[in-house]
This record gives structure tokens, C-alpha cells and sequence, in this order.
């Protein structure tokens, strides 16, 4: 059971099992980590906004970065239209890099590698986006799946092509972070388990392995939370300034 | 590249481990829905409640405080600025205090160099004059003097001559026959003493 590097995925409930009709809602390892993840990142950004000093302490610089580097992100990728949403993308992103780098953690449980938990931020994600784009621009925001300079010819086409990629947005988003950290987490057992196996005289070359995959992780870790987040930017500014 | 190998890796690792095997027979435990619908209760009760208490209470104060010291900074800078100019201003006052007090220097000293000059120059003018007074005074009576000189020697010569006379000859002689002698000699030797 050990060795299986799927079983590392496994939900398993906490406590006892909680009914609302005919749903299962029961605390669950899984909704143990989320809950570990927000606490953590509520409780960074309380202490790095409780006192304001013009020479900032080591959380308030944490907290200030962090909100700078997400600014700076949106405003560039979506511009000043998008600052009302910034609360939500700051949200999004810190909610995945901590669920990611909890799941770094060994013996820890990774929410971003289920399928079912990126899927529901990214089609929360693309819904929102349709409805702003919607209300922001009425029937005119359908002009996003007709491009300019299209000869006539490739139009019918483009625009087949441009709707499915519009529809498939969500799938794309949701199953890039949750392949990248099933994969990556997936990897680091197998070669943990290449470690036992291989025993004393040659298991160090996974060893190896498996310290660099640890550092190879965590960059994926945090560049998968930015990649999540640049892309909902990217699609918000799809749905503020349409350009097509 | 890197994921390429890594699910190649994945494969493989399937492929030499009946361990592995035996977890694939399993499936994903991402793909069974017995915990579906609780993970998305607990995703959307823990990210709501974050998103809340992020926008509502900790967003804002972070903000503020960029805010505030972004101000407090400009403020700063703004007084550095303002000091600066003062500064300047002061310096230049100074300076021109300075220029002017050595002006007025100059002008007093000037001022006070010709007055000077003028009191020496007056000094000396009546001091000349005095000196010319005196030279004039004395010449005068050098004049005098030199004129009445003559006599007085032929008076004295006359004395003389008769005194000796009488010593050498034992009685007087007539006086006005020897004053007529000196008178005769001084008149013929007197320009060669006196000049003129």
C-alpha cells in the first residue's frame, strides 16, 4: 500500500461521515488542507497588515511583495479595468501556491491534485469571465470568436475553432495544474520508493533524484499557482477589453 | 521536455514494479466521485471565507499602508525639497550680506583714507606756512643782523685798536683818527667778509 505512488491522492474522511440530503459533505483530509492552507495565508497577511511602518518587518514585507507582485501582474496582463477583480486573483493565487507548497510537504495531502477542485475554480473562473464579458459588452462580446484580418474563406473555420478553444478553457486550465502536481507528487514517490527498493548500495542515485525533483517541485509548485493565476488574468482581460 | 520525461519515467515505473501494477488496477482516487460533491462543500466554504476576509479586512489594510507610506515618502521628499530651498534662499541672503557689508566697508574706508589725506594735507599746509614764517622771520633778522654788523666789528675794532694802542703806546690816542682808519679798512675790506 505504501509503495502504490496513487495512494498518496487518497481522500479519506475525518470524523464522521456528514449528510445534507442526499450529499456527502464529511471533513475530509482533503478539506483538512484546505482549511490548513486558508488559515495559513489569512493569518501571513493579518500579521504582514497589522502595524504600518515606513521600514517595513519581515511579514510586512512578505505581505506587501506578495501584493505588489499581483498587482503588477494584473495591471499588466490586464490592465487598470481589471482592479476590481484584484482581491479575487490575489485569493486564487495564494490559495494555490499554499495548497501547492502544503503538498511539498511528506506525508501531507495535495488539494491541487484533484481534478474536482481545480475544476470547480476553473469553470467558477470561466463562468464569471463569460458573465463579464457579457455585461460589459452585450451580443458584441460574441466578436471575440470572430478575429480581424480573417480572409472570408477561414472565417466559418476560425470561428469553429475559436469557440471550441473558448469552451475548452476551463478544461485546459483545470487539468494543467491538477497533471502538473499528480505528476510531479507521483514522480517523487516513485523515486522514493526506487530509494527502498535499490536498499543501501543503490539507492542513491535516486536519491539524487529525488532531492533535485524536491527542488525541480517547488518551482513547479509556485510557477503552476502564477501560471493559474496569469492565465485568469489573461482571460479577464479577454472579457474588460475586447480586441478582436 | 522535462514533464515528457517525467511521465515517461511515470510509465516505466509502472512497467518494472508489480506494486505499481497493482495501484493502476486501482485507478486515480482523483477520478472517484465518492468525495466529490464534500470537496467542492469544503472548497467553496474555506476560498469563500478566505476571499471574504481578504477583500473585506486584510487587502484594504495592506493597500493603506502602501498607500500611506507611499504619501509619507513624498511627504518627505517634499520637505527635504522645501528645506533645501530654504536653504538656498539663506545662503544667498547671506551672501549678499556679506557683499554689501564689504561694500560699506570699502566706501568707509575710502572715506576715511581721504579725510585723512585731507587733514595731513591741511597739516602740512599750515605747517608750511609756520616753517615759512619762521624762515622768513629769521632772515629778517640775519638782514638785520648783517647789516648792523659792520659797525658793531668797527666799533669793536675801534675799541680794540685803541685799547692795544694804548698798551703799546702808553697814552690815548685820539679816537676818531683810528675810527677813521677802521672805517677806511673795513670799507675797503668788508666785501671781501660780508659778500654783497
Amino acid at each position: 500500500m505504501a509503495a502504490n505512488p496513487m495512494s498518496q491522492f487518497d481522500v479519506y474522511r475525518i470524523g464522521p461521515e456528514i449528510k445534507v440530503g442526499a450529499f456527502d459533505i464529511s471533513f475530509t483530509n482533503a478539506s483538512l488542507f484546505m482549511i490548513i492552507s486558508t488559515v495559513s495565508i489569512l493569518l501571513v497577511f493579518n500579521l504582514g497588515s497589522k502595524r504600518n511602518s515606513v521600514l517595513p518587518n519581515k511579514m510586512q514585507l512578505l505581505a506587501e511583495l506578495s501584493y505588489t507582485f499581483v498587482a503588477k501582474m494584473i495591471s499588466d496582463t490586464a490592465g487598470s479595468k481589471a482592479k476590481p477583480y484584484f482581491a479575487f486573483i490575489f485569493s486564487l493565487f495564494m490559495f494555490v501556491l499554499f495548497c501547492n507548497m502544503f503538498g511539498m510537504i511528506p506525508y501531507t495531502f495535495t488539494v491541487t491534485s484533484h481534478i474536482i477542485v481545480t475544476f470547480i475554480l476553473a469553470s467558477f473562473i470561466f463562468i464569471g469571465v463569460t458573465i463579464i464579458g457579457f455585461i460589459k459588452h452585450g451580443f458584441g462580446y460574441l466578436k471575440l470568436f470572430v478575429p480581424s484580418g480573417v480572409p472570408a474563406v477561414l472565417l466559418p473555420l476560425i470561428v469553429i475553432i475559436e469557440i471550441i478553444s473558448y469552451l475548452s478553457r476551463p478544461i485546459s486550465l483545470s487539468v494543467r495544474l491538477f497533471a502538473n502536481m499528480m505528476a510531479g507528487h507521483t514522480m517523487m514517490k516513485v523515486f522514493g520508493g526506487f530509494v527502498i527498493s535499490l536498499g543501501l548500495v543503490g539507492g542513491w542515485l535516486p536519491l539524487s533524484f529525488s532531492v533535485a525533483l524536491t527542488g525541480l517541485e517547488i518551482l513547479v509548485a509556485f510557477l503552476q499557482a502564477y501560471v493559474f493565476a496569469i492565465l485568469t488574468c489573461i482571460y479577464l482581460n479577454d472579457a474588460l477589453n475586447l480586441h478582436h | 521536455m522535462i514533464k515528457k520525461i517525467f511521465f515517461q519515467s511515470i510509465f516505466f515505473s509502472f512497467l518494472f514494479f508489480k506494486e505499481a501494477f497493482a495501484a493502476e488496477s486501482g485507478g486515480m482516487p482523483q477520478l472517484n466521485p465518492e468525495f466529490w460533491i464534500s470537496q467542492i462543500f469544503w472548497l467553496i466554504l474555506t476560498f469563500g471565507t478566505m476571499y471574504v476576509v481578504l477583500s473585506k479586512f486584510i487587502l484594504p489594510k495592506i493597500s493603506n499602508n502602501l498607500e500611506s507610506r507611499k504619501s509619507q515618502i513624498l511627504e518627505n521628499i517634499e520637505a527635504a525639497e522645501k528645506q533645501r530651498e530654504d536653504s538656498e534662499a539663506k545662503l544667498k541672503e547671506y551672501d549678499e550680506v556679506i557683499l554689501k557689508s564689504k561694500s560699506e566697508a570699502k566706501t568707509m574706508f575710502n572715506q576715511t583714507r581721504e579725510k585723512a589725506l585731507k587733514d595731513i594735507i591741511a597739516k602740512k599746509e599750515v605747517l608750511d606756512q609756520q616753517i615759512d614764517d619762521e624762515i622768513n622771520k629769521a632772515e629778517k633778522e640775519i638782514e638785520v643782523l648783517r647789516v648792523s654788523a659792520p659797525d658793531k666789528i668797527n666799533k669793536i675794532a675801534i675799541e680794540t685798536s685803541s685799547e692795544l694802542l694804548e698798551k703799546l703806546i702808553g697814552s690815548g690816542v685820539n679816537s676818531s683818527s683810528i675810527s677813521a682808519i677802521v672805517d677806511d679798512l673795513s670799507k675797503r675790506n668788508g666785501d671781501k667778509y660780508y659778500g654783497n
